[in-house]
């Protein structure tokens, strides 16, 4: 077996750890274990580790095979690879798919649950008023209130005019 | 203002308190943050870093919080001063490394600061000492509402704030504290804490953070997910996990009194003698023994002096602290005699441990006559 980090010495180490129910299994060379910290159990998790390495497998897989290259930044999955860091912001887009996998053994979702900024506040609260309004509208048509419709017509068309001016 | 005149003395520094004190050194949230489009720092070309810099700091010196602050580029730090913020916990090691297109922005009260180009376009902290996690954040989440008007923070509603590294990913929170845990150390549990502190995905780190060693008996236990939860959430599980160390360490070091006071005794009294007489001394060794001296004034060994005298020396016997006082440049070796020059001063006043008010409760040594 060979070692999960440098890929050329036999892997001695063995590491298993639990966080949350969850197993991760990794094995190392002897020089690579003491690089990385592995025998102070205080300083060591193994999440750091994982991510250098699980996750440029997973973007290769994500990717088909082929390279992506991130068209705002031209930042690519060897880059990747090397820093275990993203290039922008933009790049989360690219390599969306390729993260979900990742994203599901470090975090507890993957769908972001906190703080949102004011502005995206707005959107979000429009975006519900704007569903809310429809389902009136929807409402209104099927029993033939073609005034009240009408009217709800045009509040939606007005929000949806207001949601596309904050987006942009 | 240079940093030397805008920071408060190690005097005053170790004079603050806060709740738990004892056992939590500080509390401490960072938010990590970043401009839209803008590669990250780690991927972009120095003056895409030095646009991101001129866009970000003066709306973090325009907020009302900063009024009164610190700020600067970091190639307007001399290396040395850099040390001197690592070592006051100010700024991340990664970043004293930064020269070109980062900065560093601290408020009056030391209690707010931001880092600018470090790992993220922006990390921003809020140092609170003892246990504070709940003020600290609170104070790091109303600066962030004060930059989002300012700044324009790459976001996206399905994955949160976007961060350079998938683990940052979300709220881009990381919510940590300082603990001084000698007990369980001395009473060898501390790896059996550190393991289940693991489990609950949580992580526990040396002195300087991430890779470093755990010095001075003093650890870092910080959240380690940031996506699919709740800011608050994470502050309190990490509340109630902290209580718990809190009350575990009390414990080890009841039981330690009880059932092994003769070593307690042993290696505070050998931790004093060493650094009252001592003509040599590595600040390695130093920052281990001045926690076993801290013990020590929990314990009530050490009457009528302050254990923030502990606390300063642990600051001022630092490399960096230690070279700032002399204007020449010391080699390791010269710094361990004047390290050991300051100890015996700074202990001249404090006797030794006294140990007979605990000590009664031992056994009598003349053993039971066998029959």
């Amino acid at each position: 077996m060979l070692c999960d980090v440098c890929k050329q010495n036999v892997a001695t180490v063995h590491l298993t750890q639990i966080v949350s129910q969850e197993t991760k299994k990794i094995d190392l060379c002897e020089a690579c274990s003491k690089e990385k910290g592995v025998d102070d159990p205080t300083g060591f998790s193994i999440a750091d580790l994982l991510l250098g390495l699980g996750a440029s497998q997973e973007l290769e897989k994500s990717a088909g095979g082929k390279g992506l290259t991130c068209p705002h930044c031209s930042f690519t999955q060897a880059d990747f690879k090397k820093a275990g860091r993203l290039g922008c912001s933009e790049c989360y887009q690219l390599f969306n798919d390729g993260l979900e996998t990742l994203l599901k053994t470090m975090h507890k979702g993957t769908r972001h649950v906190g703080k949102v900024p004011q502005i995206y506040q707005q959107t979000q609260d429009l975006g519900e008023k704007l569903k809310h309004l429809q389902k009136k509208l929807e409402k209104a048509i099927a029993d033939e209130k073609f005034e009240i419709a009408a009217s709800l017509r045009d509040e939606v068309r007005h929000l949806r005019a207001q949601l596309k001016s904050t987006v942009a | 203002m240079s940093i030397d005149e805008f920071l408060s003395s190690p005097t005053r520094s170790s004079q603050r308190s806060g709740p738990h004190d004892r056992i939590v050194l500080s509390s401490r949230v960072r938010l990590a943050r970043n401009l839209k489009k803008l590669p990250f720092p780690g991927f972009a070309k120095k003056q895409q870093r030095v646009s991101a810099l001129q866009t970000i700091l003066p709306a973090v010196e325009s907020l009302p919080v900063m009024a009164e602050a610190f700020s600067a580029t970091m190639d307007s730090l001399t290396n040395l001063n850099k040390q001197i913020l690592v070592e006051r916990h100010l700024i991340s090691r990664e970043h004293a490394a930064k020269s070109t297109g980062s900065g560093f922005v601290l408020n009056k009260e030391e209690s707010l600061c931001v880092m600018i180009n470090e790992e993220d376009h922006l990390r921003m902290q809020s140092l609170q000492p003892g246990l504070q996690i709940r003020e600290a954040w609170q104070a790091v989440d109303q600066m962030d509402t004060a930059l989002e008007k300012k700044l324009d923070y790459a976001y996206s509603p399905e994955l949160g704030y976007l961060t350079a590294c998938p683990t940052n990913l979300g709220t881009g929170i990381r919510v940590s504290a300082m603990l001084h845990l000698p007990a369980l150390v001395l009473g060898e549990q501390i790896n059996q804490i550190v393991q289940a502190v693991n489990k609950l995905g949580l992580a526990v780190r040396g002195l300087y953070g991430e890779g470093t060693e755990a010095l001075g008996n003093v650890f870092q236990v910080s959240n380690q997910m940031t996506l699919g939860e709740v800011e608050t959430d994470i502050v309190e599980r990490l509340n109630k996990v902290l209580a718990q160390l809190i009350e575990h360490e009390e414990n080890a070091r009841a039981s330690l009194l009880e059932k092994k006071s003769k070593t307690v005794f042993n290696h505070i009294g050998r931790a004093y003698g060493i650094l009252a007489n001592a003509h040599s001394i590595s600040s390695k060794e130093s920052m281990n023994l001045l926690s076993l001296m801290r013990l020590g004034f929990d314990l009530g060994l050490f009457l009528g002096v302050e254990r923030c005298l502990v606390d300063e020396l642990f600051i001022t016997t630092q490399p960096a602290h230690l070279q700032k006082k002399y204007s020449e440049k010391l080699t390791a070796e010269e710094r361990d005699l004047l390290r050991a020059d300051m100890m015996r001063d700074g202990l001249s006043g404090v006797s030794r441990p006294n140990t007979e008010k605990l000590d009664k409760n031992s056994p009598p040594l003349d053993k039971p006559t066998e029959s």
